[in-house]
């Protein structure tokens, strides 16, 4: 553990990521502390730009409300949103992609076809359809983000238990006779886990980015503030109040990097370990 | 050219199960909604009896099972019939057809940027692994990567409209300008300058990094190895030797990347209002025009698939190892 904290330290896009990450999260954790107030509500004089008043350090929106309360609050709802529809997306993967490798033969190919319509039916559109049908609430939002980003995890699991289906420490379980559910969930997906675990960082981005376009078109849940509300609502004013739509979306730029850039940093110190062995 | 179109007949055949999966699942996510279309329009008119919604329902089918009504879809589309929209009063294919083109050119255009570009850089960053140019590419396109295309959309609007007013904010091309021939196109290129590169530049940046990785992979092969032994120019051995094998999974990614663009350009399309058929998403959704929102998406299914197929065709032209009767997994 020492070792591989070493290797990552020693990678500068991997320092840097976790870096920004860490500063995001900590934003994320300490906003309702530090902002206790409902970062909706009405607390200033409208359109006040930043650096003017130091109660509001990076001013006030159309209606009054503190930037930078959204901007804290905005990351919370970022980041819950991000890891919670990889974890959703990367749970579901593994486990249609464990049972179809598993498997074989016809249910292995029904469930690839599902794989496959998933992917041609573009992932924004989809969530679109799914909250305009099911409703915006957060729990819906994350579901209909891990909806288009299931399949990469899935496709990668299938191919890992493909391989490990085949090994000796399988054949010794079908031998016991354990239940062929059992040998699938307790034996070949644990081991099939790991590659699809590097799918983590592309899919927590991708999920930040989804979650900011649906709330930029309005479809986010509105009692909630998200960095791509508030972008849409700077939008009204981009020509007078241009810092409204910028500083949510350089939040975003930070997130999305730091996410990446902590998951490269992390597969290379991984792979510099698996060549050493 | 035989093996082509065998190749064209296998993709159509195994398209179709997977299409049929698509508009089942679609069907039945649109199904699960409260309210259906003519409660939208009774909706727009200011309300309506129960005799009124009772016709309306029959004329539309409304009021049929599910699983009936389902089944009226799918012998309709193989019709090439996507049904009636309701919210345009217009058949569904006529107002999605009208639309497409905005948004193919769209499309078009930022792929070929990206493509052209981002090979392009990515071969000059991966001429030379770990020098000067090449680190800078290589954090300037995961920057780039990590921009919201949307947000892009808006900062381009700041710079290049509002400040120096060189690009229109908005809009597919000037309204009533009267204008023809080759003036019209390019009123059109103009209006689509930044709303190409709003879409455009994520998609630059993921072929930059890919081309470069790729390079630097083949770096280490023993051909390469030969090649310089051989005492090959350097701007040879990139040239000829690397780069052109590099290209190859960029092509594939090229067909990967279709449903993300046509994605991305719901949004684009939004910020810059163009009609196109992303904004008509969109506006199917506003408008709780359930039908229509089901003919974008399998219209998207059908275009994506037809985009790998031409990228497969492309492929298999490029590689002759390709469809040499191996199996699809």
């Amino acid at each position: 553990m020492r070792e591989f904290a070493a290797r990552f330290i020693r990678s500068p896009e991997g320092v840097a990521g976790l870096v920004l990450t860490t500063c995001l999260l900590a934003m994320a954790l300490s906003a309702p502390y530090l902002f206790p107030r409902d970062p909706l509500s009405i607390v200033g004089r409208p359109l006040l730009a930043p650096f003017a008043d130091p109660a509001f350090p990076l001013g006030t929106d159309r209606l009054g409300r503190d930037v930078l309360a959204g901007l804290m609050h905005g990351a919370r709802t970022s980041l819950l949103v991000g890891i919670s529809a990889a974890v959703v997306a990367i749970l579901a993967g593994a486990i249609v992609g464990t049972l179809a490798g598993f498997s074989s033969g016809w249910f292995d190919e029904a469930l690839m076809r599902v794989v496959d319509a998933f992917q041609i039916v573009p992932g924004f559109l989809l969530a679109l359809a799914f909250v305009s049908v099911m409703g915006a609430s957060l729990p819906l939002i994350v579901l209909a983000i891990a909806l288009g980003a299931w399949t990469g995890p899935a496709r990668l699991a299938r191919a890992e238990v493909l391989s490990i289906r085949e090994r000796d420490y399988v054949a010794a379980a079908w031998v016991i006779g354990m239940h062929p559910l059992e040998i699938a969930f307790k034996e070949v997906l644990p081991n099939a886990l790991p590659p699809v675990l590097a799918l983590v960082s592309v899919i927590v981005a991708g999920a930040v980015l989804t979650e900011a376009a649906l709330s930029f078109l309005g479809l986010g849940d509105p009692n909630i503030v998200t960095w791509g509300s508030m972008i849409a609502e700077g939008r009204n004013v981009l020509r007078t109040a241009p810092f409204l739509s910028i500083v949510p979306g350089l939040g975003l730029v930070a997130m999305v990097l730091g996410v990446y850039l902590l998951g490269e940093g992390l597969v290379e110190a991984l792979a510099r370990r698996r060549i050493r062995q | 050219m035989h093996r082509a179109l065998k190749l064209v007949r296998r993709r159509a055949l195994s398209s179709i199960p997977v299409l049929l999966i698509v508009v089942t699942g679609t069907f039945f996510l649109l199904e699960s909604a409260t309210g259906d279309a003519v409660d939208a329009y009774l909706v727009s008119l200011g309300g309506g009896d129960a005799e009124l919604a009772r016709n309306l329902r029959e004329t539309y089918g409304l009021d049929q099972s599910a699983w009936s009504r389902l089944w009226l879809y799918v012998s309709a589309l193989a019709r090439f019939d996507l049904g009636w929209s309701v919210a345009f009063n217009r058949p569904i294919l006529d107002v999605i057809l009208e639309r497409l083109p905005n948004t193919l050119l769209l499309m078009g255009s930022a792929t070929a940027l990206a493509f052209l570009l981002g090979s392009l850089l990515g071969i000059v960053a991966g001429a030379r692994p770990g020098s000067g140019v090449d680190r800078l590419l290589s954090v300037g396109s995961l920057a780039l990567y990590a921009v919201p295309s949307f947000w892009l959309g808006l900062v381009l609007i700041l710079l290049f409209a509002v400040q120096l007013r060189w690009f229109p904010t908005a809009g597919i091309e000037s309204i009533a300008s009267g204008k023809s021939g080759f003036d019209r196109a390019v009123d059109i290129a103009r209006h689509l300058v930044l709303p190409v590169c709003a879409l455009g530049f994520i998609y630059l940046a993921l072929f930059l990094r890919m081309m470069r990785a790729g390079m630097a992979e083949i770096w280490r092969q023993d051909f390469v190895l030969a090649a310089r032994a051989k005492g090959l120019a350097r701007r040879r051995i990139v040239l000829r030797h690397i780069a052109r094998n590099a290209l190859l999974p960029l092509v594939t990614m090229l067909g990967l990347q279709a449903a993300a663009m046509l994605g991305g350009s719901v949004v684009i399309e939004s910020v810059f209002a163009i009609p196109g058929f992303g904004r008509l998403a969109q506006e199917a959704v506003a408008a709780r025009d359930a039908p229509l929102l089901m003919g974008i998406i399998v219209m998207s299914a059908i275009l994506v698939i037809l985009v790998n197929l031409l990228i497969d065709l492309a492929y298999a032209a490029l590689d002759p190892r390709v469809g040499q009767g191996e199996r699809r997994t």
